[in-house]
């Protein structure tokens, strides 16, 4: 898939995500989610009945729990039957699914959400079950030591340092002070190592929340929102799963997918980054060659608030709410998953001319 | 209210893996202190060796000796090690290529602190004691003097192949039920049961889950339902699970209880198997300690009408 037929235009027209916290046990996941499926209902007029699709985002080993996204559904009214799919990905791979199947005409709108409650568990072991069986993960590497891998791999290659890291965390926390969802806003201490060359500031704060935006083709789109965020294009891609195998300096399926997605067509104005590590916004701003004229990350990214699965798909909410509001006229959306940015997901979103 | 409910979680399980030739060719040669890569079509060797090429996806299978001795490409200084992880104290993660090999392997460093590691060193394996054909079978690496160590010249054919890894998975939760089924299970230890109205179309969901699967709105008003209730529908269980103390057969059922908008599942006693039947009329039975009941028995009221729970089955 590149980028989308002219005849089925398709919007993000809402966006809603909860206020990410270090731990929301006192709520199950549906109760978690509800209030942000309502918001976002909310924002089109739409009941949940009106949706053509539904798709979702989340992961049973943050969960602890056998097909723990059947649970979740509850929040979406599914009774009687509704048209769904979930992916066990971040929702942003959910967005991806949902705005395909509107593209095939069998749909003119859809719910996309996704959440994830790292509360439970220790975030840090449950990631390394997502790494190779046979040669990686009976190692247990988890995933701040393999992100450090990376920044050293950046470092030697003297692509950053370690100043240069500390500035990116405090920029992005330093926009998150306007952004009221955000975890960690402001000044954070750079701390200790906690993977050489790694600090906690380098990292990002781990906690439990969730996303959902609504999607529509068209003429639907411009009912339901003054100002949609069309997607002009979107692509994902995968690198080879052994690390050693890749090049931890450059993400050549990021730049891969951006291009098919038409990000290089035309400069954009905003980019939401997917990095939860402070290195991987390096990585990420020259795969993607974004200039310092581009607004990155004016939410604050993955470095104030990131809740896995859906911080993926909140870049893709936090961009297209810049273009609802008209502070964007053409952003670029990034999502990744597993270690050291293995997939990489691109999408171009834009406003139509005021 | 009381406070949400918790319980420690463990979710542990043997993943038993089967290994294709290249896999089982490397581990096995682990075992026998050996190292095998594989050759690309264009003249690498990846290290390890996956079946694959990675950028064409030609299958792979010509495997090739390389040295225990080879170069740090990158690390990492892990100062306090987890559960699992090779070494029990503080050692670097490291990416190593071997000599011979073009790509690198992932493992730990053993090195006294963060200033003793460097990218470009000169490393060794250190072999674990005892080896069974797994990556662990390298204890970890070590810093050496950066003189090539000498393949043994295997071919890397094996008498005895490796062929399947029992890789443990073992992650700790602390659970939370959340809101809505902490005041179902609290309700329950006063052998009452409570379920949520959903303030849209008013059905009674028990165990509450906090949403209406319908309305998908959250419900929060609590009702008591029961004790007595009605079997909507019901199987009949003949064979026997394993640690299950009950004889068969016996009637599994799913019943409403009075004033609930939905059936929950419940065992039938207290009545020949045959002899249960849609609409029977049945009460819990409680054993001393239980947390929920050990089953339900007739209550001798006259069978429900079909009409009245004709939209609970
Ligand atoms: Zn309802």
């Amino acid at each position: 898939m590149t980028s989308a037929p002219r005849d089925r235009e398709i919007a993000v027209v809402a966006f809603a995500q909860t206020a990410h916290r270090r731990t929301s046990e006192e709520l199950s996941e549906v109760e978690m989610l509800m209030p942000v499926l309502h918001e976002v209902l909310d924002r089109t007029g739409l009941k949940t009945a009106d949706i053509d699709f539904t798709c979702s985002g989340s992961s049973d080993y943050l969960a602890g729990r056998a097909f723990s996204f059947t649970l979740a559904l509850d929040g979406v009214g599914a009774w009687p039957p509704i048209s769904e799919s979930h992916v066990e990905m971040d929702g942003a791979w959910a967005l991806y699914e949902a705005w395909t199947k509107l593209l095939t005409g069998d749909a003119d709108t859809a719910l996309v959400y996704s959440y994830g409650k790292s509360s439970p568990g220790s975030v840090r072991d449950v990631l390394t079950r997502q790494l190779d069986p046979y040669y990686v993960a009976p190692l247990w590497p988890d995933s701040v030591a393999l992100a450090a891998l990376q920044a050293q791999a950046l470092i030697d290659a003297r692509d950053t340092d370690e100043p240069a890291l500390a500035a990116v965390a405090s920029r992005n926390r330093e926009a998150a002070t306007t952004n009221p969802h955000a975890q960690l806003r402001g000044p954070v201490p750079q701390g200790d190592y906690l993977v050489q060359p790694l600090r906690t500031g380098d990292c990002p704060p781990i906690g439990d929340g969730a996303a959902a935006v609504i999607l529509a083709a068209g003429d639907r789109a411009r009912d339901l929102c003054d100002r949609p965020a069309w997607i002009r294009g979107i692509d994902h891609r995968i690198e080879a799963h052994g690390l050693g195998v890749r090049d931890l300096t450059d993400s050549p399926s990021t730049r891969l997918a951006a291009e098919r997605a038409g990000v290089f067509e035309r400069p954009v104005d905003t980019a939401e980054l997917h990095a939860p590590f402070t290195a991987q916004e390096v990585v990420l701003r020259k795969a993607l060659r974004l200039g310092e004229d581009v607004d990155v990350n004016p939410s604050g990214g993955a470095l104030a608030a990131n809740p896995i699965m859906a911080a993926g798909l909140i870049r893709i909410g936090e961009a297209a709410a810049r273009i609802h509001r008209g502070a964007s006229d053409r952003a670029l959306a990034h999502a990744t998953s597993g270690p050291c940015l293995q997939q990489n997901l691109v999408a171009v979103l834009e406003g139509e001319r005021r | 209210m009381s406070a949400v409910l918790k319980a420690p979680l463990v979710v542990e399980f043997p993943f038993t893996r089967s290994l294709g030739p290249v896999q089982s060719a490397f581990l096995t040669g682990l075992r026998e202190r050996v190292i095998l890569g594989v050759k690309t079509g264009d003249g690498r060797t990846l290290v390890p060796p996956v079946e694959y090429d990675p950028v064409t996806a030609e299958e792979l299978h010509d495997l090739v000796e390389v040295a225990p001795t080879g170069t740090v490409t990158t690390w990492a200084w892990n100062p306090a090690p987890r559960r699992g992880q090779p070494l029990t104290t503080p050692f670097a993660w490291v990416l190593v290529r071997l000599d011979g090999a073009d790509t690198a392997l992932l493992h730990a460093l053993d090195a006294p602190g963060p200033a003793a590691v460097h990218t470009g060193m000169p490393v060794r394996v250190r072999w674990a004691g005892e080896r069974t054909g797994a990556i662990t079978d390298i204890a970890c690496f070590e810093p050496c003097d950066g003189r090539r160590a000498e393949p043994t010249g295997h071919t890397g054919a094996f008498e005895d192949p490796v062929t399947g890894i029992v890789a443990a998975a073992r992650l700790d939760y602390t659970y939370s039920p959340g809101r809505a089924q902490t005041a179902y299970i609290n309700a329950l230890s006063g052998r009452r049961t409570v379920g949520e109205r959903c303030p849209s179309c008013r059905k009674v969901y028990v165990p509450p889950r906090g949403a209406c699967p319908t309305c998908g709105v959250a419900t929060s008003e609590q009702v008591e339902v029961g004790p007595r209730g009605t079997v909507t529908t019901f199987c009949i269980v003949n064979i026997k699970a394993k640690n299950l103390d009950i004889e068969v057969p016996y009637v599994y059922a799913h019943i409403a209880l009075d004033g609930a908008g939905l059936a929950l599942h419940g065992r039938i006693g207290g009545i020949p198997y045959d002899e249960v039947r849609m609409g029977l009329r049945v009460e819990p039975v409680w054993t001393d300690g239980a947390r929920y009941p050990d089953h339900y028995r007739p209550t001798g009221e006259p069978d429900a009408d079909y009409d009245t729970y004709k939209e609970l089955l």
